[in-house]
């Protein structure tokens, strides 16, 4: 118990005791005391240029890692600016904790200089949000809110401090647990519902295991992995759960979805059984709802019991923590003798005759950047942006451990990807950490390079510079007549000129022979860097699901 | 299909409005919703009628469950719950109609608690249908304003909020 110290000070010694070692943010009128507590303290603060990129950057920092990034955001604007992180985080389940400052408790609610009520503002993107009226409660709400955003299903906590709040005086005392009557997150697996999984599986003949985020949350690849090898059943990782199991292993089958594998998506279609883990069912995996998986009974396993029946019809639902069920699920049917070879050889069929594919030219392809990157340095942390970008890099890049693809998925914010990369980077400091990137995504949050300069931190930046807004414009292509309504941007940008503006390093190629000597390059710079890869522009992402269609109905030109 | 939910929430400002905006944001529908503390000065109890099928309801009972102010949240059905609903009713009178108004009031075991020469204020509690009933007669005479509170209800029987507090406070 320390007395008498401000509520600043609280809170700087209460992120200490959860261990925060980083903190991405922005300074301003009403974090003033904070910032100055900041000032000595032994926690690193990465100054962003944007409020927007804090939160992004504690995200990628979250994912990286695993911990729970933290972001810091002054009054009003600050706030608001955190928001497209703070939902980004919510709709990936991403750990992460944003204080705001807040006007003096005596102008709330009066529109007073930078004021805007942000927990109102986040409390649909936030798994839960607390605005502080007296000092004495930060270290309780601090330790609150580390509980809530990394237990169950994990999300982002937002807490919002009055600057009055962080001068006032307080004993402090870290409380040791928490004590909230009205979130208790650990569940017990239901045994019932396990034998019932472990029935229809020791059943089935065509199971597909449907792997999300989950595994990756739960630190359960490798029960997934014994699971997958002793059911013998293909395996399906969505965007989120890239990297929860090996691509390269022979069960696995790809992405299911709009831009998954058509292997992947005929698979779902004709098995009798999806196991889906962690996942949730998302329109974007499932395509149209009445066609999907149409001869499949289904067993939903996820932590969060309000995604279970969400969109889809579920025959067992299993509410548990991905790793527990999973552990369970193999040691009751371990002398199960799987009865699928007929299907398997089936799917193997599909993986032969309907691989990934591209044709090369004497342009750069941006299938072949992710190649190369994957051939140079397969062991990298990926992050990517959104768009074509995305999906190339899901598609080219051979994941092989969790946490090593960081992408927006349930959001899909354009922008994410560099402040992300530049999280993931700090969190995980001997990795290669390469953000693949569209000239349209990277626009959107470019002014961060002056943020990794700064603070050296030395990410890469791989532009597939196609002069589109990529992935409208490819839906423009095939669904609205070739009419390019605002997605051509070609040549307004100089992107090595704006990296050496920003006294980074900025490299470019045109031909495909330099492709990999300047990835080399870049990596082996040890500075912050953004390449200019000047694509094929007529590139598009296939295969492909129209929105709206059956996920076997399925698009890829030869 | 129509759905009475009761809810035990941390008695917190704010509370309210994550519930009203979880509805709104999910699109389920809001019949009504009444709020009070209740015998425990930190919880309040949110009784929301919504409408919709098992699928809905059940979408509404996790949604709810997952909000971290929320204790506890439970379906009272017709057969294991007693709900009440209190409206008041101005109705328009005149010499002529005043004392059939006050006649039916009487059969309805409702009140009159305000008086004017052209108009009565009738305070009328029960169940749903038998407000509706009660509107309903009224309606010939004129009804000038009409505001109710939505249904409130309880568990029959010994099951009691701080039982099941108690009760999830052990887990």
């Amino acid at each position: 118990m320390t007395n008498n110290i401000t509520g600043a000070k609280a809170l700087i010694e209460s992120l200490k005791k959860e261990n925060v070692e980083v903190i991405f943010g922005y300074p301003g009128g009403a974090m003033l005391p904070i910032y100055d507590e900041l000032f000595d303290a032994d926690i690193r603060h990465i100054l962003v240029r944007h409020e927007q990129a804090a939160a992004h950057a504690a995200d990628g920092y979250a994912r990286a890692t695993g911990k729970t990034g933290v972001c810091f955001a002054t009054s009003g604007p600050g706030g608001t600016n955190l928001v497209t992180g703070i939902a980004t985080a919510y709709m990936d389940s991403v750990p992460i904790v944003a204080v705001t400052g807040q006007v003096p408790r005596s102008l709330l609610g009066v529109d007073a200089f930078q004021e805007a009520d942000i927990t109102g503002i986040t409390m649909p993107i936030t798994k839960h949000n607390y605005l502080i009226k007296k000092a004495e409660d930060i270290p309780r709400v601090v330790k609150e809110a580390f509980y809530i955003a990394s237990t169950g299903r994990p999300g982002p906590v937002l807490i919002d401090i009055p600057k009055d709040v962080t001068t006032d005086l307080l004993d402090f005392n870290y409380p040791k647990e928490v004590n909230l009557r009205s979130y208790k997150p650990i569940v017990a697996v239901n045994i019932e519902q396990l034998k019932q999984a472990a029935s229809l599986i020791t059943a089935s003949e065509k199971p597909v295991i449907y792997a999300g985020g989950g595994i990756i949350i739960s630190h359960a690849a490798e029960e997934l992995l014994r699971f997958a090898e002793l059911i013998k059943a293909p395996v399906t990782a969505t965007l989120m759960g890239k990297g929860a199991f090996p691509d390269a292993h022979p069960l696995s089958v790809g992405m299911p979805g709009m831009h998954g594998t058509k292997y992947a998506n005929y698979a779902i279609q004709e098995s009798d059984l999806i196991i889906a883990v962690g996942a949730r069912f998302d329109d974007r995996v499932t395509g149209k709802l009445e066609s999907f998986a149409p001869s499949a009974k289904i067993i939903h396993i996820d932590i969060d019991p309000a995604e279970i029946k969400k969109n889809v019809r579920v025959d067992v639902p299993v509410v548990g923590d991905a790793k527990t069920v999973l552990t369970k699920l193999t040691s009751l049917i371990k002398q199960h003798q799987p009865k699928t070879s007929e299907w398997l050889k089936r799917v193997n069929k599909w993986k032969k005759d309907f691989p990934l594919h591209y044709k090369k030219n004497d342009m750069i392809k941006p299938q072949y950047v992710v190649e190369c990157i994957y051939e140079l340095y397969p062991d990298a942390v990926i992050v990517t942006e959104v768009g074509q970008n995305q999906m190339w890099a899901e598609q080219y890049f051979t994941y092989a451990k969790p946490r090593t693809f960081i992408s927006s998925g349930g959001l899909g914010t354009m922008g994410y990807g560099f402040p992300a990369a530049i999280g993931a980077k700090i969190g995980r400091p001997d990795a290669t950490v390469i953000d693949i990137a569209g000239d349209g995504s990277f626009q959107m949050n470019s002014q961060e390079i002056a943020t990794a300069v700064q603070s050296e931190i030395p990410v890469v930046v791989a532009i597939l510079n196609n002069g589109y807004l990529g992935m409208v414009h490819q839906w423009q292509e095939l669904f609205f007549e070739e009419r390019y309504s605002s997605t051509v941007i070609e040549e307004s940008v100089d992107f090595v000129k704006l990296a050496e503006a920003y006294n980074a390093v900025g490299l470019r190629a045109v031909k495909p022979e330099e492709v990999k000597p300047i990835l080399k390059e870049a990596v082996e710079s040890g500075k912050p860097t953004i390449i200019d890869f000047i694509i094929d522009k007529t590139e598009n992402v296939f295969p492909m699901v129209p929105a709206g269609a059956a996920i076997n109905e399925i698009i890829d030109p030869e | 299909m129509r759905h009475t939910i009761a809810a035990l929430v941390e008695n917190r400002p704010g509370v309210l409005t994550k519930v009203s905006g979880l509805f709104s944001r999910r699109r389920f529908n809001i019949e009504s919703l009444a709020v009070g503390v209740t015998e425990r000065p930190d919880i309040s109890r949110i009784t929301i009628v919504v409408a919709g099928d098992s699928t809905v309801l059940e979408q509404v009972l996790k949604q709810l469950n997952k909000l971290i102010d929320i204790i506890h949240v439970t379906e009272l059905s017709s057969k294991n719950s007693v709900s009440r609903e209190l409206a008041l009713i101005k109705v328009a009178v005149d010499s002529g109609t005043r004392s059939e108004v006050m006649q039916i009031v009487d059969v309805f075991r409702a009140k009159i608690i305000d008086v004017t020469t052209d108009s009565l204020i009738v305070e009328v509690t029960g169940d749903r249908s038998k407000v509706a009933a009660m509107e309903q007669l009224l309606s010939r005479f004129g009804i000038k304003e009409l505001v109710r509170t939505g249904d409130i209800a309880l568990h029959r029987g010994s099951v009691t909020a701080e039982a099941i507090i108690a009760q999830q406070s052990d887990l």
